[in-house]
């Protein structure tokens, strides 16, 4: 499957096309941050403030420290990719010595 | 629709993670036996697909923005359980990595995208494309119609899950602890978003790259034939 390759050139011009999903401003329903969600609601729900902050996550919003945002979302654009096929790549790993059992 | 903490309450994350596990030891089973090192690099690929179409927002009429998945398609050309892991991959590299989608709620973000998506969006795909030639005009229709279906299935779920929330879960005045929108906001609002905007979006991906394929790399839409042979 050499063609495998050229499907992650075509996912790597997709990566460089992501900023076009900066344009559109605001966040999706239902996912507003504490402070967005105050001012629509002029409160933040006890529960939420309680789990909100849960986790940090190191790149939050696909934004990379000292980078800008579109430099930044297509950089996290190919961090993710690298993460999935790291991962993938494992699960290969797994299924092959299956096979050759 | 990727649902953040907070917003749910952590006995919904608790049954969303119970409903979301037989799926997954179901997947692993079926993926064990379908999937092999061959086609590994493809489920690399479109879950790679599915991580990258997700971060293309697309504006909504009122303010907020929606985006396709890839699912269906993922689930067309492996097969729906192995979707369910590829698309749970992009899922949790977005939580863990880019705070898209929380991890208490991660059991729900996967029930609602890496479940009903792609086994609806499969289910229309093979209801309509039966019968049909693999090259076939119909066979890509199909694939776009499973993909506008399945993401508005997923999309009513997550609305579901957060519409319950205020009627469940709050204090003793009333006020609610979680998610603020019942399902008469939340229904209307989520819907809105997916059956205009976001739900033509994963109909143009998913009947697109099945188009493609059918032209230029045929096998790939085989695979699944090989697989039950």
């Amino acid at each position: 499957m050499k063609n495998v390759k050229r499907l992650w050139i075509a996912l790597g011009v997709l990566a460089l096309l992501t900023p076009i999903g900066l344009i559109a401003s605001g966040s999706a329903w239902g996912e507003w941050g504490s402070d967005e969600l105050s001012t629509m609601l002029g409160y933040v729900p006890q529960g939420m403030a309680k789990f909100s902050d849960l986790w940090h996550a190191p790149l939050p919003d696909y934004t990379i420290p000292g980078l800008g945002e579109t430099p930044g979302y297509v950089l996290s654009a190919v961090v993710g990719m690298a993460l999935i096929a790291l991962i993938t790549w494992g699960i290969g790993k797994l299924l092959a010595a299956g096979e050759e059992r | 629709m990727h649902i953040p903490d907070g917003y749910l309450s952590p006995e919904t994350c608790g049954v969303m993670y119970a409903a979301s596990a037989p799926f997954w030891y179901m997947a692993v089973r079926k993926v064990k036996r379908e999937l092999t090192s061959r086609t590994v690099p493809l489920l690399s690929i479109f879950s790679a697909f599915s991580f990258t179409i997700m971060m293309f927002n697309a504006p909504v009429p009122g303010g907020t923005t929606a985006h396709a998945v890839g699912g269906t398609l993922m689930a067309i050309v492996l097969g729906p359980w192995a979707a369910t892991i590829g698309v749970s991959i992009a899922l949790m590299i977005q939580a863990l990595f880019f705070g898209d989608g929380g991890i208490l709620a991660f059991g729900a973000n996967v029930f609602n995208m890496a479940v009903i998506l792609p086994f609806v969006g499969y289910w229309v795909y093979k209801l309509i494309s039966r019968g049909s030639d693999q090259d076939s005009r119909r066979r890509w229709i199909a694939a776009a119609i499973g993909g506008y279906v399945g993401i508005n299935a997923a999309a009513l779920a997550a609305a579901i899950e957060l519409g319950l929330q205020p009627i469940l879960f709050h204090t003793a005045n009333g006020t609610p602890l979680y998610c603020p929108y019942s399902l008469s906001k939340a229904v209307p609002a989520m819907m809105l978003a997916h059956l205009t905007v976001a739900g033509f979006a994963e109909a143009a991906v998913t009947g697109g790259v099945v188009a493609f394929l059918q032209k230029a790399m045929p096998y790939v839409l085989d695979l699944r034939k090989e697989v039950s042979a």
